[in-house]
């Protein structure tokens, strides 16, 4: 229950936050893409706000005995987190919406919140599904190391 | 930019208590993959969506309408499936990758947080001067 409680009240808070900060609205975001023209630095606030805040927290956390990093099986910077991220950049400059944002904004109930949220179904599927490819692809090219 | 801070500050609370109570990490991307693919107990996650989904239901009847402007469906299909896609590759969205990961210090979201801004601010250049009625307005 303690668990359901936080789970529900995290996304709420989370939601709140990017509805506040004006993140739900894609003319925030494509604003602070436009570097060359009349920036918007509004995004920019609100990732300070995020990871000063949950840095503090997890810092605190940490001083205090408790577990701060997350696991991890794939820590290394390789061509699959560049392509990734590559890929997932030019789709949020093209439509302003990241997951979260999308997320939140099918509660709007408009019919762009719905396509872009079908639309991002699709594309998780598929992009695990060749993240899981590639992986096993690299696997099987590495030779067999002694431990 | 008070409103940016404090919003942002709501998202970073938010984040440590998914983590403290939850023992997850609040990046939305990897919580959608899990809530559609895990076949175990995924009612955290799922919890966590219908959160998000929440705050925009009540956003809209506070303010009494949907608020966002109209957009092309093209780029918006198109952007939605490349956002699902490379998120999933990359490991990671803005969430996950530029505040989670970034809030711990791990360059390897350093490296994907800088890759999509230049990625998408690229893409905002190229669509104002070759495809202007695919902007977002």
């Amino acid at each position: 229950m303690r668990r359901a409680l936080a789970a529900l009240g995290a996304g709420a808070l989370f939601g709140v936050g990017l509805v506040v900060s004006g993140m739900t609205d894609p003319r925030n975001v494509v604003g602070f893409l436009d570097f060359t023209g009349k920036w918007n630095p509004t995004l920019a606030g609100v990732m300070v706000g995020a990871i000063g805040v949950h840095f503090a927290a997890l810092r605190w956390l940490g001083s205090r005995g408790y577990p701060v990093l997350s696991a991890d099986a794939r820590p290394w910077i390789d061509g699959r987190l560049l392509a990734g991220a590559a890929i997932f950049g030019v789709g949020w400059g093209l439509a302003g919406y990241c997951p979260g944002p999308a997320v939140v904004a099918l509660g709007f109930g408009t019919s762009s919140a719905w396509a872009f949220m079908l639309a991002m179904v699709v594309g998780v599927l598929a992009g695990e599904r060749a993240a899981r490819d590639r992986d096993a692809a690299v696997t099987a090219s590495t030779p067999a190391r002694a431990v | 930019m008070f409103r940016a801070l404090s919003g942002g500050a709501l998202i970073g609370g938010a984040a440590t208590l998914f983590w403290f109570v939850n023992g997850r990490v609040a990046g939305v991307s990897g919580v959608l993959s899990g809530a559609l693919r895990e076949r175990g107990d995924r009612s955290d996650r799922v919890l966590f969506l219908v959160g998000l989904v929440a705050a925009g239901v009540v956003a809209t009847l506070v303010r009494g309408g949907a608020g966002a402007g109209g957009q092309s469906t093209l780029p918006l299909v198109l952007g939605g499936a490349l956002v699902g896609f490379g998120t999933r590759l990359g490991g990671g969205c803005t969430s996950g990758h530029g505040v989670c990961g970034l809030a711990r210090l791990r360059k390897r979201s350093l490296v994907a947080t800088l890759t999509f801004i230049a990625f998408g601010a690229l893409t905002v250049f190229a669509v104002a001067r070759v495809a202007p009625m695919w902007s977002v307005r």
